[in-house]
């Protein structure tokens, strides 16, 4: 393939990246989103980890180590088999908190330390250098690949540049469009997810070519790889080593969330912690396709290409050795979006991290110095333009020193052996991280102490020996050296980082952290202000600076609107400080944002006592809920109370409307009769013997009238609790005689066979006897005007109660009553049987009972008892308060 | 503020489980890809060996995968679960609602 044609399609490709994401940016400015955040675009851009190094640098490492390359992959996969609680709670943290990498992270979780910040910043710049040098090589070596076919003499001069300087550009353009730093970069993200599809396609068609185009087959594939594993030349360093092996996945599962670029597409980059569900098994899957044709690849190397060539470029010269240009020129894309986008990432993450823990936080102190430290908000000028230009500084500066990197070591060094480096650096932030978020007793000097002494012996045992300063102490043989290396540190780092936690106190800001970190609940920022005076302002003019003054308008008047005001000044409440904070932080990260908010709103420091009144609100609010609650259960309570007597108010009434109708109707029928006869009397040609008789149906009805009035006034008297009540003892077969003989009188002309036990009758009782007399002979009468039985037979019981008084059954042996009106005979008019023949107003059995309860005693209908049956209950004395109870 | 429950219906109780096993998953992929190299690293080593741990780890994907379905599911249902129960009735609701804050 010639050289030109290869610049002209490798340009076409760039073309094509800054075309996608430009048009993902306009499209998700459009608001767009739809397809931008599907999770399958978050999962193709993790695929970030898999840089130049995977794409070349796995074969030849499969070729040199055997099995050994998948250690890379299988750390991830172990990590993403936890996804579902371990790294849906980082990124549900870190949303949470606006954070913008790593080191803020872990800055922000113990107690937005900026010093800690500046320190990780540190680690992944050294980490990052050689590894984005050695993205620059990998794309300078698959030129020269190319290269040695071309007529020209040396085209490759400053390659290496241009590249560097492509990426720089790329990353400025669409890297630093918005100033949140928390804000998701579409156009970037897109543009990568589009350079994984390019990856994984060109790895799987040369895996394809390798196993079914130049092997025979998977069988015969697998013949061949068994086949290598047991020359012994072949496989001389195939052998694995368990503790290499251990370690590698231990720093590979670290690198996972601890390197800037993967916690920047993974954390950063992620909307919600939804996508993780789809990325947790297809990212692992990802890895496997990646690693799946490793192993064929490099033993087909060994088995067809010159024993000279560099095994870190079969990939590239399998292909072209067998004159396939095509898939050639597919790999060299693949490699190259593979190095392309590891360094556009890396560069975006590590800018935030410099120009947010470095340059900002320097550039400030240096003002406030300049400033005489007395007026801070008197300063006017423009951060956010500040900020961007720190960025775009920062990016060139991380592209710029991979490439004076690159050029420096002119690119001897094998591919894996650095990036492994730049792995074990980042693992040594992994403790304090891991510690962070789920120990709330970690505190800041454990982190300082653990990040410093891992980052001390990494210099030391790792970096410093690949670097050629110095080489490792001599071991014993059988020791590895790498494995030695990340256990002693990682060791040490943990031990320092516990150690140094145990015996530390944190202060409040830390705990507060610690607090929402662990048990992921919202922050809380507390921090005395002083409340008379109005701090809103000069923090308006402050994020004015920050965000530019629409933007800052914009939040400040939400807040203020959210607060039940209108205008543009909210109060300073603990919740608007949070949220103003939090926003703030998403740009220029926690410390910064935290130290600005302190100087500009005039916070006094947070004391342990204004913690324990954090706690303490916390517990109020809590026992207000409590108390809210059973308040309401109390007013629910009471309305189904209020329901029930309402309910029995509303039957009242409609009882007492038909009392009213029946009264005037019980009334008017006398009443009628009475005047129509007295206006007959009044005609002059009457008989004496009519006169007479008119006369007597007139005396008639108004006897009928009279005892209807009597009735009624005993009744109101008795419902109304003021009859009075004459007690005395009496006997109670008297009583029972006396009304037999008094209820003859009704319907004297049937006959009854009385069944009484007479010794039993003789009961003294005290009670009002008239009384109770009334309620036997109303009983009986009613007996001897109901009973329906041809030879009616009536039984008269008295029996001692159980537990005191007495009862009198009065059964009669007719019909009885059906059950339906069992309930209705007590009620007032209730006449079962015609009234003509009943010859009452119905008031008889309701006077019957108000009596009973007045004298503390209560009659009832016994159903099946072969007749109508009445039991009159009577207690053994009367009530005290009688008067007063009787109505009730 | 409710109890904490003692018991869970049924939808919450699987979904309770499924995070158990979303918590024993990594631990279990670890030790399944740890131990073949500390116990037999010349067999794992060798072309077979090799074939044998490329099985294995994808069949460890297809767990991981599996799983988070499930998760996906029974977290639906316990949602569906939460929402009838909040039109039914409050009881049923209170139970529930605070019921996914249990451990």
């Amino acid at each position: 393939m010639p050289f030109e044609a290869l610049v002209a399609g490798c340009l076409a490709y760039v073309a094509l990246m800054f075309a996608v994401a430009f048009a993902a940016d306009r499209a998700a400015a459009r608001g767009h989103v739809r397809w931008l955040d599907h999770p399958l675009v978050y999962t193709l851009s993790l695929s970030v980890y898999c840089s130049a190094w995977t794409f070349y640098g796995a074969v030849g490492y499969a070729t040199r180590s055997g099995l050994e390359f998948a250690t890379i992959y299988l750390g991830p996969t172990i990590v993403c088999a936890g996804a579902w609680w371990g790294l849906r709670r980082l990124v549900r943290v870190a949303r949470m908190h606006h954070v913008t990498s790593i080191a803020d992270l872990i800055s922000a979780r113990f107690g937005k330390s900026n010093p800690l910040a500046a320190l990780i910043t540190l680690i992944a710049l050294i980490a990052a250098t050689p590894y984005i040098a050695l993205q620059l090589q990998s794309v300078r070596l698959s030129f020269e690949v190319f290269a040695t076919d071309s007529p020209q003499g040396n085209p490759l001069q400053g390659i290496g540049l241009w590249v560097a300087a492509g990426l720089a550009l790329f990353t400025i353009l669409f890297g630093t469009r918005n100033l949140a730093a928390d804000e998701r970069h579409h156009g970037v993200v897109t543009a990568i997810a589009l350079e994984a599809v390019v990856k994984l396609l060109a790895f799987l068609a040369l895996g394809v070519f390798v196993v079914w185009g130049l092997a025979d087959g998977p069988v015969d594939m697998m013949r061949r790889i068994s086949a290598a594993s047991r020359d012994a030349e072949f496989s001389e360093g195939w052998l694995l080593k368990p503790d290499r092996w251990t370690a590698l996945i231990v720093v590979s599962a670290a690198a996972l969330v601890t390197l800037p670029r993967m916690f920047q597409v993974m954390v950063v980059e992620a909307a919600d912690e939804e996508r993780l569900h789809v990325a947790g098994w297809a990212f692992p899957a990802y890895l496997f396709a990646m690693s799946l044709f490793v192993l064929p690849i490099a033993v087909m190397g060994r088995h067809l290409l010159p024993a000279d060539a560099n095994p870190d470029l079969f990939v590239l010269t399998l292909p072209i050795a067998a004159d396939r240009d095509f898939l050639a020129f597919l790999v060299f894309l693949g490699g190259f979006s593979a190095a392309t986008s590891m360094v556009v990432v890396s560069a975006i993450a590590l800018s935030t991290m410099i120009s947010n823990h470095w340059i900002v936080p320097g550039w400030l102190a240096l003002r406030r110095r300049a400033a005489g430290n007395d007026r801070p908000d008197e300063d006017t000028r423009d951060v956010r333009g500040f900020v961007l230009n720190a960025r775009r500084i920062a990016i060139v500066a991380v592209v710029g020193a991979g490439w004076v990197y690159h050029e420096a070591s002119g690119g001897a060094a094998a591919l894996a052996a650095m990036g492994l480096v730049a792995f074990t650096g980042m693992a040594q932030v992994l403790p304090a991280m891991l510690g962070g978020l789920l120990w709330r007793g970690a505190n800041r000097r454990g982190a300082y102490a653990g990040v410093g002494t891992g980052f001390a012996l990494w210099m030391i045992m790792i970096f410093l020996p690949s670097v050629g300063v110095g080489v490792m102490p001599g071991l014993p043989a059988d020791i590895d050296p790498l494995a030695f290396s990340i256990f002693v540190s990682l060791a040490v780092n943990t031990l320092a980082f516990v150690g140094c936690s145990l015996f530390g106190f944190p202060d409040p800001v830390e705990r507060l952290q610690g607090l929402s970190f662990v048990s992921s609940v919202e922050p809380i920022r507390h921090s005395r202000m002083r409340q008379s005076d109005d701090r809103a302002e000069p923090l308006l003019a402050m994020s004015r600076r920050v965000w530019g003054a629409d933007a800052a308008l914009r939040f400040f008047q939400a807040e203020a609107v959210a607060q039940g005001k209108s205008g543009y000044l909210p109060d300073l409440t603990p919740r608007f400080l949070t949220r103003l904070e939090r926003k703030l932080s998403g740009t220029i990260g926690a410390a910064t944002a935290h130290a600005m908010i302190d100087r500009v709103a005039g916070g006094a420091a947070l004391t342990v006592s204004d913690l324990l009144q954090v706690a303490d609100e916390a517990q109020r609010a809590k026992e207000e809920t409590q108390r809210l609650e059973s308040a309401t259960t109390e007013l629910a309570r009471t309305a189904t109370q209020l329901r029930e007597v309402n309910e029995k108010l509303t039957a009242l009434s409609v009882q007492k409307d038909a009392f009213l109708g029946q009264i005037s109707h019980e009334l008017r029928t006398p009443m009628t009769s009475v005047r129509a006869f007295s206006e007959i009397l009044m005609t002059p040609d009457l008989s004496e013997a009519e006169r007479r008789k008119f006369a007597e149906i007139i005396h008639d009805e108004a006897a009928r009238l009279t005892r209807l009035l009597d009735d009624l006034l005993d009744l109101s008297v008795l419902e109304s609790g003021r009859a009075r009540m004459s007690y005395g003892v009496v006997n109670l077969h008297d009583l029972i005689v006396r009304a037999l003989s008094s209820a003859s009188a009704t319907c004297p002309e049937r006959q009854f066979t009385i069944d009484r036990d007479i010794p039993t009758e003789h009961l003294a009782v005290i009670t009002d006897g008239d009384r109770l007399l009334q309620v036997l002979i109303n009983v009986i009468s009613n007996a001897r005007k109901y009973c329906d039985a041809d030879r009616p037979v009536l039984s008269i019981h008295v029996r001692r109660s159980a537990g005191a008084g007495a009862h009198i059954d009065i059964i009669d042996n007719g019909s009885g009553i059906d059950g339906a009106r069992q309930s209705l005979i007590f009620e007032k008019f209730s006449r079962l049987n015609d009234p003509a023949r009943a010859g009452g107003a119905g008031l008889g059995l309701a006077i019957c009972r108000e009596i009973m309860l007045a004298l503390g005693g209560d009659i009832s209908y016994l159903p099946g008892q072969g007749g109508a049956a009445f039991r009159i209950r009577l207690p053994v004395k009367p009530p005290l308060n009688s008067g007063a109870s009787s109505g009730e | 503020m409710p109890e904490r429950p003692l018991f869970l219906e049924r939808a919450s109780f699987r979904r309770r489980r499924l995070g158990d096993a979303a918590r024993i998953l990594p631990v279990l992929a670890a030790l399944v890809i740890l131990a073949p190299v500390w116990w037999v690293p010349a067999l794992v080593s060798s072309g077979g060996g090799a074939t044998a741990f490329f099985v294995l780890w994808a069949l460890l994907i297809m767990a991981i995968r599996v799983l988070h379905r499930a998760l996906l599911r029974a977290e639906a249902a316990t949602m569906r679960a939460q929402a009838e129960a909040m039109h039914d009735d409050d009881g049923p609701a209170a139970r529930d609602k605070d019921g996914t804050h249990a451990v």
